[in-house]
């Protein structure tokens, strides 16, 4: 949809110019780039290169430790939307109760958004820390269990899903109080002169009203999770122990950068580029039931 | 939530009661019951704000002393002094500010021209420009990390401002929120300003920008926070002290091995002087953050 109303043969073209630069030569050219790369074997300088059809990627799909870092993106993205997703819609739905200080409470959870994953993780990072941390500390007198993220890797993997869920708790938040806010009040009456109490007018009335939001929450926690997530893997565990936290980001930026296996990295990148496609194709058929409700 | 589905709704028999009724109070303590609950939420969401704060304020045997201790201490002004000085903080903070403030300028001035020219002209390739900006949506730095990072090589923009913000500036949010806002705006006002003898120009920068600030507003908030945390592109595209922003920074002043002083008590005088700007932001632009936040992305 659009509306014509300027004639002009060249002021058009040179309206739309420096966005069409950046997007060919910043997302256009590279993106082709990748596919070309995944399709070759590139020595480390990149001086030679040879076609080798598919190989890149049957080597990549015959590798234990790319199924590995495969695993781990979905363990970590969809443990990162559930705990972001579900506790912001309960501290949501408790903000927007008929109370007052509605402005208040929303500032004092909006703003954990503001800081950067890479600056969280290292927050947690002391948090969790085996020797000083202050969870390690009080987890001790419940448990003779030793929760080392540098040990274990479960521990590695829950230090770095709780920190970016915390930055990513306000965007949420922001979004469902809009979504609650927009519920009419006469809506939830007649379900409290029905005889509903609290959690049964959430359950049946208040849930399936903000389901298109969850749903784009959910899709667009997972693009988050999945794509920028990088920073507070590099910053608080490398990917490590092992391979207990390598996603699969930060093993595309391991093999093309320091392993400089750019033909690995090309193949990574196309499969991310398939993942990323299928969440915004998802998120863009629900953006469309929205605009036919409007 | 919209009015269709409020009409639908009260169509189907619900009593369609005044929208904004009054507060009311049936049980006082359910009341309570909500703020305890959410005064106990807040705690736990600030808390790890709180406990950074606090060992900021610290020396290091308070900082590693069992059990902890989770109050305030007095040694805040030497702390920040010493990170600050230790790691060139006050370089960092303004290869950051000048990141953010750029990305985001750049962002919305580029968006807002070619959103003007798809909605209010007609041209060869329209349809075209649209789509391509919508696919870059599915291109995040990820997916072509090493091709980009030899393009911006071959630019010569290692290592510079132009190489850390020019290629960040390319925005499909950005720019189908300026779309959408400018199909809101009547088309009689177009026509009135051509009869007055405005051109497109004229029109953009006369009628259009002046409706425009608060969109533009909401956009900076949100690309602020945008350009001051992103951390692989900085990363990538600089190596050098003197390009360094502060979140890639603070990694390296983590203690890793056994053998470095825990001064944990910096790192968190360094996390908060790295936090406060992006932070202040949302808390002093509320309004304008949440506009931008849920518009930009519908």
């Amino acid at each position: 949809m659009h509306r014509t109303v300027f004639k002009s043969r060249w002021l058009p073209y040179a309206l739309v110019a420096p966005q069409m630069v950046v997007t060919v030569l910043f997302f256009f050219w590279p993106a082709l780039k990748s596919l070309q790369l995944s399709l070759y074997r590139v020595s480390p300088f990149g001086d030679k290169s040879t076609f080798t059809g598919l190989d890149n990627f049957t080597k990549l799909l015959t590798d234990p430790a790319y199924y590995a870092s495969v695993l781990n993106s979905f363990v970590f993205s969809g443990s990162v939307t559930v705990l972001a997703v579900v506790t912001a819609l309960v501290l949501a739905g408790l903000a927007t109760q008929k109370i007052r200080g509605l402005v208040i409470y929303r500032t004092l959870l909006l703003w954990p958004y503001g800081i950067a994953p890479a600056v969280a993780g290292i927050i947690f990072l002391f948090i969790f820390h085996p020797a000083y941390g202050i969870l390690p500390y009080f987890l001790s007198f419940v448990t003779a269990y030793d929760f080392n993220w540098l040990l274990k890797g479960w521990v590695a993997m829950a230090l770095v899903i709780v920190a970016t869920a915390w930055t990513h708790l306000g965007y949420n938040i922001a979004f469902y109080i809009a979504g609650l806010l927009a519920i009419p009040a006469s809506v939830i009456e007649a379900a409290d002169v029905d005889g509903a109490g609290p959690v049964r007018r959430f359950v049946s009335i208040v849930f399936p009203l903000v389901s298109p939001i969850t749903f784009y929450l959910v899709v667009l926690n997972m693009v988050f999770a999945f794509f920028e997530s990088f920073g507070v893997i590099d910053a608080v565990t490398k990917g490590g122990p092992g391979q207990s936290t390598e996603i699969m980001v930060y093993k595309l930026y391991r093999d093309g950068f320091i392993g400089l296996n750019l033909g690995s990295s090309g193949a990574q990148s196309v499969i991310l580029m398939a993942i990323v496609i299928a969440l915004t194709v998802l998120q863009f058929r629900f953006a469309e039931k929205k605009v036919t409700y409007r | 939530m919209s009015a269709v589905d409020v009409a639908r709704m009260e169509r189907a028999g619900v009593r369609a009661a005044v929208t904004d009724a009054p507060r009311r109070w049936r049980i006082p303590w359910s009341a309570l019951l909500v703020h305890a609950l959410l005064i106990a939420c807040i705690a736990v969401v600030v808390f790890p704000l709180y406990f950074a704060f606090v060992i900021s304020t610290q020396n290091i045997q308070q900082v590693v002393q069992r059990p902890p201790r989770l109050l305030p201490s007095t040694h805040l002004p030497e702390n920040y002094v010493e990170a600050w000085q230790k790691s060139d903080m006050g370089l960092m903070l303004r290869n950051s500010a000048v990141m953010a403030v750029t990305v985001a300028v750049g962002k919305i001035v580029i968006s807002m021209l070619s959103a003007f020219a798809i909605v209010y002209f007609e041209f060869r390739g329209r349809a075209l420009c649209f789509w391509m900006i919508f696919v870059t949506l599915m291109l995040p730095v990820p997916v072509r990390l090493m091709s980009t990072y030899e393009v911006i090589g071959t630019l010569g923009w290692l290592n510079s401002y132009q190489g850390l913000t020019v290629p960040l500036m390319a925005s499909a949010t950005a720019t189908f929120l300026f779309r959408q806002f400018y199909l809101t705006i009547p088309n009689e006002l177009a026509e009135a300003a051509q009869l007055d003898g405005a051109g497109p120009l004229r029109f953009l920068f006369r009628f259009l920008l002046p409706l425009s600030w608060a969109n533009i507003a909401a956009l900076f908030v949100v690309l602020f926070i945008f350009g001051w945390n992103q951390y692989l592109w900085p990363l990538m595209i600089t190596n050098t002290e003197a390009m360094r922003t502060v979140v890639i920074g603070l990694e390296q002043l983590i203690p890793r091995s056994g053998t470095d002083l825990p001064t944990w008590n910096l790192i968190m005088a360094g996390a908060m002087m790295a936090l406060i700007p992006p932070v202040a932001i949302i808390i002093f632009m509320q309004r304008w953050f949440v506009k931008g936040l849920v518009e930009s992305e519908k």
